[in-house]
């Protein structure tokens, strides 16, 4: 998707409540460092601040300002300390600093997780994709690059479920650009924008479009090099082309 | 009266990253200054999730002091930790709600949607600025239907589905209602924006 279909979901992304596949293409935009997406997700947080301020004001207990001092270990502040109890507060503000410098520890390396997880969630998500595809019993293959020297690669096209292309000696996009896999109509009608992906540092590269497809009305599937953000139409020379059959 | 904790907050939000920054070298008035800063507006939107004072009050408790031991990962200079304070009040309070309804917790999505590093770069005082002023209006003038999807979304955390479920509508239909608030709401923000 690009970051214009995905315009409708930041906010439900930013508030934790957007649904597949659109959480993932966020997160797919955000992780390559997507700049509209970047600033659209920005405004949705902005949004859902001033969401949180329309909430009707209440006071709460007195009460409760003690107790949460109380429970950081400042409860003191303000009365005037003996020196036993500043005794104890330097204990409790030492073990505070020691425990917070272990919890940041712990959190960074719980977000090291976190991200390590997401990231092997979203991949295997794909795959699933793509074995879906793969594994259909209607799936067509077709193969492209054979008698030129990069990139290779095949496509594989299931009416029902979508279109896995595979390539390999696919160069790493620059900075900023991405491969944007188009569905060339017959008839010359204007090509479909059919998902952005990035080439590895091996030169493999796997896109997986899910959705139906009319092969009888397709064409081809091309691939082209355009900005990270998407384009609603080529700007390049494809750089795949794969007539289908 | 209902002006109070909004002028409190974003009175002091001009002095935020001195505040930040006393807090992550952890001076205890600093989390006294902080509570009393966004105290009564982070109350006010757990309880409005969660309608349960003594709840409310352990959620607030549980909000400060992740925020009082969260501190050191945010950035005193282009963070802003009203916005930051309420989303993790609003994600435990949700949470809360969600695991007491035996709904399925989402943790680890509110995780990566409090994250003090995601709150940066926003408007200096966004709580009280004219683009507030403006969504809250807008929320207002929603339709019946439009404003009850953002106030299930936002104060109950339902995904599309679940509104759906609750309101007996079709899915479709829910997912209109939210793309129509949330474009009105988007509109107002680009009005407030072009304006400034």
């Amino acid at each position: 998707m690009n970051c214009s279909e995905l315009r409708d979901h930041f906010e439900l992304y930013s508030l934790g409540l957007a649904e597949e596949p659109e959480r993932s293409e966020i997160r797919a935009h955000l992780d390559r460092g997507c700049e509209v997406c970047m600033k659209e997700v920005k405004h949705a947080r902005e949004l859902a601040a001033i969401l949180a301020s329309t909430a009707a004001p209440l006071m709460p207990s007195p009460k409760l300002r003690r107790r949460i001092l109380a429970a950081a270990g400042v409860e003191s502040y303000g009365f005037g300390w003996t020196p036993a109890l500043a005794a104890v507060a330097a204990l409790s503000l030492c073990a505070a600093v020691y425990f917070s410098g272990r919890e940041r520890e712990f959190s960074q390396e719980a977000r090291s997780l976190l991200a390590q997880t997401r990231s092997q969630n979203i991949e295997l998500t794909r795959l699933n994709e793509a074995f879906a595809i793969l594994n259909g019993a209607d799936t067509t293959v077709t193969s492209f690059g054979e008698k030129q020297p990069k990139p290779k690669g095949r496509v594989f096209v299931n009416p029902s479920q979508g279109v896995l292309l595979i390539a390999s000696s696919l160069p790493m996009a620059p900075a900023g650009k991405a491969y944007e896999m188009w569905l060339i109509p017959k008839g010359g009608k204007a090509p479909v924008a059919a998902g952005m992906f990035q080439a590895r540092s091996d030169g493999t590269a796997m896109h997986v479009q899910l959705g139906a497809l009319d092969v009888s009305t397709s064409a081809a599937v091309a691939v082209t090099l355009e900005d990270a953000a998407g384009v609603s139409a080529p700007t390049t020379t494809p750089v795949i082309v794969a007539a289908l059959q | 009266m209902w002006l109070l904790p909004l002028l409190l907050a974003v009175g002091a939000a001009e002095g935020d990253t001195d505040l930040v920054l006393r807090l992550q070298r952890r001076d205890p008035r600093a989390l006294a200054e902080l509570y009393d800063r966004y105290g009564r507006l982070t109350y006010a939107l757990i309880l409005r999730v969660v309608r349960d004072v003594g709840a409310a009050e352990d959620l607030v408790q549980e909000t400060f002091l992740r925020v009082w031991t969260r501190a050191q990962a945010f950035d005193a200079q282009k963070g802003s930790i009203g916005p930051w304070l309420l989303a993790v009040a609003r994600n435990r309070a949700i949470d809360y709600l969600r695991s007491a309804g035996g709904r399925e917790r989402n943790s680890v999505e509110f995780e990566e949607t409090d994250h003090p590093s995601l709150f940066t770069d926003m408007e200096q005082g966004i709580l009280a600025s004219d683009r507030a002023r403006r969504v809250k209006a807008a929320v207002e003038k929603l339709s019946a239907s439009q404003r009850q999807v953002i106030e299930l979304a936002y104060f109950e955390g339902l995904t599309q589905t679940e509104m759906a479920e609750r309101m007996g509508q079709p899915l479709g239909t829910v997912k209109t209602w939210v793309r129509a608030a949330l474009k009105n709401l988007r509109d107002q923000i680009s009005t407030a924006e072009a304006s400034a």
